[in-house]
């Protein structure tokens, strides 16, 4: 048996899913530091790691984490953090570093209650934003929201394969809820697990007349060790990688090309699952709160209430404007269920264009699973 | 014929005009730094050189003919361990200024000494913030009027040497820009260290401390370097008031310790 | 339901009485043992030892969409102050196991079969570990209820439990399992 992939059927915590998930990536390094409830990535890690000749430490703080996973992945390796908000908080000027540098890696959020230390152990979507925006400048972001255990293995699997495909930190948002949850996790075949190579430049290629970065339809990288004398900065720069920080027309090709190796691709990666034809209501969700979508619709179909769809986020980020454009011509009214004071409701306001009615539904209580009772009783008043 | 400078060779072709002040100490770093792999006959390729925010970070980034990381403020060396920790088998070296390093880095230097890495840390310390126009450090001297001490610093100034020593570096030496021979030696000896080294060399900012100060210019202060250094076998017989304002330079601490990597290699050799 | 009946079950104490433990002993039986459908969640204050502590367990045949349990089928309390928090949530006619040397104070209302076994005594005289009643109690509970088969909890516990400790616990189990024959 692979020591990478673990193949089999087990009863397994959404954290310890991640870290194998990311195992059975390639991940060869991680780097962080201890936080509830993202703690059993790195046990987990510092226990596997090892075994597949790759390296984990526990560094200084979370500044100090993101900056290794940054640094070794321009030796080539995948590489990982996992942490939790106030940990993300303290790695956002390294994250627009990884952005700005075109580092490939991935960052798990298991969030947690905030603002500030707010509850460790209870779930909130409270990162949304701060996983798209939490950075200083204008970039882009790639993020994904499982809900499950075998989720927390297949898109951790996907992250991985995303920041190598477009040279781009990938975040996981999971919660308190999925991380700490135990389900049945599959392990496939290693055959079955697809797994995208980092693309490199030809060997002999040298730094200073290669084209390594700012390629909408990305550059190979050339990482470190290979004679490419490769200038990496976090500065303003060319296609060669050569600093300027002087023009304003450098800035603008600089922001513009980074934004459009994602905008440029948006369509590949955004990933939705939607029920929503000939339907008059959507219930949209992402990560836990589909885990109650999916609850609420069982019991509406139970009822004989069959007019409610679901429309799911799989990624959060870059934001499905135009699929939920489409669904807004589709449904008379979308609901939207984010368990926080509503963080991507404003974005899915702004692309249903006043189509559809939009209604915000949190749980009752913030930091729980919606009740199903409660989504229900909302979908029975709106069609009334 | 056309002369060339003995270490252009290890210069990236376009990038000849530096970013540094008439007279600044980081050429003489740069030439050290460059003097010690020729002379050692090194490969400039095995080399990863990382630096952060700050006119030291400038340096390497992008003057080495290498593969430079340049990096967000205090980081390198945290950056730097990622790149050690996944390719044991470069040499890695961080470049940066004492604001860099000691003040925003300061938690990060003091791990990659406890933890021996085998990288080699050198710090151009010129005891002030040069690049945003002369503001305190942790490094600067008791009393020195600053752009943002206008009335005299009242903290002490960090030593850098005894805290990389107290932290656990397997090799520890400080110079002056003055001591170039002595600071190529150093560089020479770090890099065939196996732990974590650290050089800190005192370095002039002739535009924004030399000036403000009234110590003078390059010249000045250099000379400077000159009549207050004492060797550390010469500090040995003299009293803590005898050494009052005074460098003491060369090596201060040179021991075998178990280093990072290969403690992480003997990891991996039980799943073998 | 469109979906096939599922059992909610929570187990309710203070941290160190290994409340956690059981439930991911039970989960794990079902999913990989019996073949069923199965999510396990838990809650815990914030110190490691002595705070209160949850878990719960839901099991089922087809796969669970809603994974967190609001109305269980069966409640058990290893603790005064678990009886006192919980007890409002149990579904009427549900299942109330409780540790008879932990919990004193039972409420009057019998809307709900009450079975009562001293765990934890039965643990530290018959084992000379309090440790082990949380492992006694998944015996009664299996033997109840069977809600897992035997030989999936015997399995689950095998592989749940720290090295060395296998043998005093399959013993545990046993004891539970007795313990529910009788009537």
């Amino acid at each position: 048996m692979s020591k990478e992939i673990l193949t089999g059927v087990y009863f397994m915590q959404g954290d310890i899913a991640c870290a194998e998930g990311a195992l059975a990536a390639g991940c060869k390094f991680f780097g962080g530091y201890p936080i509830t409830p993202a703690s059993e990535i790195a046990e987990r890690m510092a226990e596997r790691l090892p075994e597949v000749s790759g390296v984990y430490i526990q560094m200084e703080d979370e500044l100090a984490s993101i900056a290794a996973v940054v640094g070794s992945s321009w030796t080539g390796a995948k590489s990982m953090t996992a942490t939790s908000g106030p940990g993300i908080s303290l790695m956002q000027e390294n994250i627009g570093y990884a952005v700005a540098t075109e580092t490939p890696c991935v960052l798990i959020n298991v969030q947690r209650g905030g603002p500030s230390t707010g509850i460790p152990s209870i779930h909130l979507q409270g990162d949304i934003i701060q996983a798209r925006r939490g950075s200083h400048g204008e970039y882009e972001m790639i993020a994904l929201a499982p809900s499950s255990s075998q989720e927390m293995f297949d898109f951790t699997i996907d992250a991985f394969n995303l920041a190598e495909k477009y040279r781009t930190p990938v975040f996981i948002l999971s919660d308190a809820f999925v991380g700490h949850m135990r389900e049945e996790v599959i392990i496939p075949e290693p055959e079955r697990i697809y797994r995208v190579p980092r693309k490199l430049p030809d060997s002999g290629t040298c730094g200073g007349k290669f084209r390594g970065f700012l390629d909408e339809d990305v550059a190979p990288m050339p990482i470190f060790g290979h004679g490419f004398k490769t200038h990496v900065t976090g500065s303003c720069h060319n296609d060669f990688g050569q600093r300027n920080v002087i023009d304003a027309e450098a800035l603008d090709y600089y922001i513009k090309r980074l934004n459009s190796k994602i905008s440029k691709h948006a369509h590949e990666i955004i990933s939705v699952s939607q029920d929503v034809d000939g339907k008059e209501v959507a219930l949209i969700s992402y990560g836990s709160c589909y885990r109650a979508a999916r609850e609420a619709l069982n019991i509406l179909e139970d009822e004989g209430i069959r007019q409610v769809g679901s429309f799911r986020l799989l990624t959060v980020w870059p934001f499905p404007r135009n699929q939920i454009q489409e669904l807004a011509r589709k449904v008379k009214s979308i609901i939207v269920l984010e368990n926080n004071l509503g963080q991507i409701t404003p974005y899915v306001e702004a692309a249903a264009g006043g189509q559809a009615e939009v209604i915000f539904l949190p749980p009752r209580v913030l930091g729980t699973l919606h009740d199903p009772a409660t989504i229900v009783d909302k979908v029975k008043e709106v069609i009334r | 014929m056309k002369l060339v400078h003995p270490l252009m060779k290890y210069v990236r072709p376009g990038a000849i005009s530096t970013a540094t002040c008439t007279g600044c100490g980081d050429g003489i770093i740069a030439q050290a730094v460059l003097r010690a792999i020729d002379e050692l006959e090194l490969n400039i390729d095995d080399f990863v050189f990382v630096s952060g925010i700050g006119c030291a970070g400038w340096i390497p980034s992008p003057f080495f003919n290498a593969d430079t990381l340049h990096t967000t403020h205090g980081r390198p060396i945290a950056f730097a361990t990622g790149v050690k920790l996944a390719r044991p088998d470069r040499e890695v070296v961080v470049i940066s200024g004492d604001g860099d390093l000691a003040a925003i880095g300061g938690n990060h230097l003091i791990h990659a000494a406890r933890r021996n890495i085998g990288m080699t840390v050198i710090c151009a310390n010129n005891g002030i913030y040069g690049m945003t126009g002369g503001q305190v450090a942790p490094t600067t001297p008791l009393g020195l009027k600053t752009t943002t001490t206008p009335y005299g610093n009242v903290e002490r100034a960090f030593d850098l040497c005894a805290l990389t020593d107290a932290a656990g570096a397997s090799y520890v030496a400080r110079w002056t820009t003055y001591h170039a021979r002595g600071l190529t030696r150093s560089v020479k000896k770090a890099l065939t260290k196996r732990g974590f080294s650290f050089i800190e060399v005192i370095s002039q900012c002739p535009l924004q401390y030399g000036r403000r100060t009234g110590v003078g210019n390059a010249v000045a202060m250099m000379k400077g370097y000159k009549e207050n250094s004492l060797s550390v076998k010469k500090a040995a017989s003299l009293s803590e008031e005898e050494l009052k304002n005074k460098i003491i330079v060369g090596e201060l601490v040179d021991k075998d310790m178990p280093e990072l990597t290969e403690q992480i290699e003997k990891l991996r050799r039980i799943h073998e | 339901m469109s979906k096939a009946k599922k059992a909610e079950i929570r187990i309710a104490g203070f941290g160190g009485q290994g409340v956690v433990l059981a439930g991911v002993i039970l989960g794990r039986a079902a999913v990989l043992y019996d073949k069923k459908k199965a999510v396990q969640t838990q809650s815990y204050g914030a110190e490691a030892r002595g705070g209160g502590a949850r878990s719960e367990v839901i099991i089922s045949e087809d796969s669970i969409d809603y994974p967190k349990v609001m109305r269980p089928d069966i409640l058990v309390a290893m603790s005064e102050q678990a009886l006192d928090k919980y007890l409002k949530d149990l579904k009427p006619g549900g299942v109330l196991l409780i540790d008879s040397e932990l919990v004193k104070n039972l409420p009057p209302e019998q809307r709900f079969t009450l079975y009562k076994f001293p765990f934890s005594r039965i643990a530290n005289d018959e084992f000379g570990r309090t440790i082990v009643a949380n492992v006694i109690m998944l015996g009664v509970l299996t033997g109840l209820t069977r809600l897992v088969s035997f030989e999936a909890m015997k399995s689950s516990i095998k592989t749940s439990v720290p090295k060395g400790t296998e043998e005093m616990n399959l013993k545990a189990l046993k004891k539970g399992m007795d313990l529910a024959k009788v009537p």
